[in-house]
């Protein structure tokens, strides 16, 4: 084999189309499986499990975690993360809160929750892609920058007057079990699996998490590619939070505390590489099903909590270790 | 073989009965408590469990998020309505954010009350508080009364801090209730701001300042443990008796040198218990919540319910020498 191709080695690899697909091919399916065993295992182990409005019940515990790992998917396949999306939520929750006070109406109080939302990622956007900051760091200090601006505005007080009509996007149903939450959240990962695998867009978020200087290169205005995705962050962030303020009808400065490791978690387990450059929306979404499938699954069974995160933590490790020793045996 | 088959039919049915009657005669009751892993809340769980042995056909599923998030106990919320459990008793960790879940769950059919950390009451039937205002600051006037010789002397309050709503509620109730302890002599009340340094400071000032007071009424957890820590400095124990509200764990030590003789706080083996038991008489229909009712709670008597379907289970719990080691290891 390796004097066949010996000819070939000066030619440059392209390990991104012939080493990724496959894998991620394999990690998909692997994942699949893995959420139809659990299923199954639901299924057999409680009697109310196989239950249309249980299980429509169960998609809201993590629905709006994962409306926001899909713009996290990207911003981690770019090689950049959002820590602060957790705080983002709380701070647009606040915004709408204070609106609602004044009297605002359902529509202006989403727009409010949008606009918050986009606003607190640009401000992301602009200090990782403005001044070459990581965004680790930068998202750290947001993440408590966010959430004190929250506390400072609302304290130990509670805004509750939001219209009736608000309580739609988070306990509203669009057809007999399928809630708003959740079609809302289908209709998206089509449209970020279409962006992603699709479009030259797609193409260059690849290219940025494998190598930022080739692709600026080759003409790829990373910074704007960059803070374009911050602000998606932060939009699905305030998309989050229209949920979920309009779920628990009230808001509190603690609200979503934190909820940005889930959404890493979710990312990662849905095998988008924490380096950057690969990674695809199929997994996630799959991940946020195999995520919630558990919890609740193990929530019926009355588990206590402390022992799903560690299910939780024990799938996250392997899910980062599995392709290291597969790729040693291999090499062996 | 027609015999048989009679035989196989008629036993067949009477499984199916015998299991339908069990599955309808276990009333299920969810405890769900602000997160697991806290000892008051395991302490709340052993009552609850006491309970439903009373009772016999109940099961107790003790539950709640891992950490104290109004999205966890959600997440456990809507565990507990797929179960179709019959009743929920939560320690809400936020008043209003469970309201949409908990009113979901009683369109299901399901009873829900709230103890200890109350819901709004649109999202609940009754709330059980382990005590009432008037019952809190009576039994602080009376466990001074009771340390002082014969029920006769000069005591102070020591404070949280002067806006502090739960504190001076009580040393209003105190001073309400004053009229039916004719040897307790209130002198001064001071502030120690719920900062253990200040408290000492202002308990050593107090001890400067009003030699003749005798007891020390601190309706405060932190305060009670500051100025039972300053009479000990000072070389007072015996002298001057500090009384209130405090933690068993944080005050066994002061029970045992002497500095407090006794001191008050919720039992929440009893105020587990009490909820199971008011769920089940919902749950099952053997009571009804409405204003001004009343709702059994076996050992612990009636739950009085006012306008707003609230109650108060009891006198807070009194700890002293005979039992505080043992709840200390509690909470």
């Amino acid at each position: 084999m390796t004097m066949l191709y010996d000819a070939t080695r000066f030619a440059v690899p392209d390990r991104l189309e012939t080493g990724w697909k496959p894998r991620l091919l394999r990690w998909e399916t692997l994942l699949l499986a893995v959420a139809a065993a659990i299923f199954t295992f639901n299924a057999l182990s409680s009697p109310y499990f196989l239950d249309p409005w249980s299980l429509s019940d169960a998609t809201f515990n993590f629905t709006e975690k994962a409306t926001i790992a899909l713009a996290m998917a990207l911003l981690i396949i770019a090689a950049e993360i959002d820590l602060s999306v957790a705080s983002i939520i709380a701070l647009c929750s606040v915004a709408m809160g204070a609106a609602a006070e004044a009297g605002a109406g359902t529509g202006v109080l989403v727009l409010i929750g949008l606009g918050v939302g986009a606003l607190a990622g640009a401000f992301n956007g602009a200090l990782v892609t403005g001044f070459g900051l990581p965004s680790i760091v930068v998202t750290i200090g947001t993440l408590s920058l966010f959430r004190g601006l929250a506390y400072v505005v609302l304290g130990d007080g509670v805004y509750k007057n939001y219209p009736d009509s608000f309580a739609f996007f988070g306990q509203g149903y669009v057809w007999w079990v399928l809630s708003f939450e959740f079609v809302l959240f289908l209709a998206l990962a089509v449209v970020f699996g279409v962006v992603l695998h699709k479009t030259s867009f797609g193409r260059w978020i690849y290219a940025i998490g494998n190598n930022p200087t080739a692709a600026r290169f080759s003409g790829i205005r990373v910074e704007r590619v960059k803070f374009l995705l911050f602000v998606l962050s932060g939009l699905m962030a305030g998309l989050a939070s229209v949920m979920l303020t309009s779920r628990v009808g009230s808001t509190r400065p603690s609200i979503a505390f934190g909820w940005e490791l889930e959404i890493v978690t979710m990312v990662v387990l849905g095998g988008v590489s924490i380096l950057g450059g690969s990674g695809s929306i199929p997994g996630v979404v799959i991940a946020a099903f195999v995520m919630g499938l558990v919890t609740f699954g193990l929530g019926l069974l009355n588990v206590p909590g402390i022992v799903m995160s560690i299910v939780i933590g024990v799938m996250l490790i392997s899910v980062i270790a599995l392709p290291i020793l597969w790729r040693r045996l291999q090499g062996n | 073989m027609k015999l048989l088959k009679t035989l196989a039919a008629s036993t067949a049915l009477a499984i199916g009965l015998g299991a339908a009657a069990a599955q309808a005669e276990t009333v299920r009751i969810g405890l769900v408590v602000k997160a697991l892993g806290i000892g008051f809340f395991e302490a709340a769980n052993q009552g609850a469990q006491d309970a439903a042995k009373e009772l016999g056909d109940v099961e107790v599923i003790y539950t709640g998020p891992t950490s104290t998030t109004a999205e966890g106990q959600i997440e456990v919320i809507n565990s507990l309505i797929a179960q179709r459990v019959d009743a929920i008793a939560i320690s809400a960790n936020d008043t209003d954010a469970l309201v949409p879940a908990l009113k979901r769950a009683m369109d299901r059919g399901i009873t829900v009350i709230s103890w200890d950390s109350g819901v709004a009451p649109e999202g609940r039937s009754v709330h059980l508080n382990p005590s009432s205002n008037a019952l809190i600051g009576n039994m602080c006037v009376k466990m001074a009364a009771d340390v002082l010789p014969d029920g006769k002397g000069d005591v102070a309050i020591l404070s949280a801090t002067p806006t502090a709503t739960n504190q001076n509620i009580w040393i209003e109730e105190m001073k309400k209730v004053l009229p039916n302890y004719p040897g307790v002599n209130l002198v001064t009340t001071v502030y120690g701001d719920d900062l253990a340094d200040k408290s000492y400071r202002e308990t050593l000032g107090l001890l400067k300042s009003h030699p003749e007071v005798k007891a020390i009424i601190a309706p405060t957890s932190v305060g009670i443990v500051a100025a039972a820590q300053a009479v000990a400095d000072e070389g007072k124990i015996g002298e001057v008796m500090v009384t209130g509200l405090g933690l068993p764990s944080e005050m066994a030590g002061h029970v045992q040198s002497g500095a407090s003789k006794s001191f008050a706080i919720w039992n929440p083996i009893d105020l587990g218990y009490s909820a199971t038991m008011i769920a089940y008489n919902l749950a099952t229909g053997k009571a009804t919540a409405e204003p001004g009712g009343t709702i059994p709670m076996g050992r612990m008597g009636d739950l009085t319910l006012d306008e707003n379907l609230d109650g108060a289970m009891a006198d807070p719990f009194v700890y002293d020498a005979s039992n505080v080691e043992e709840f200390a290891k509690i909470f």
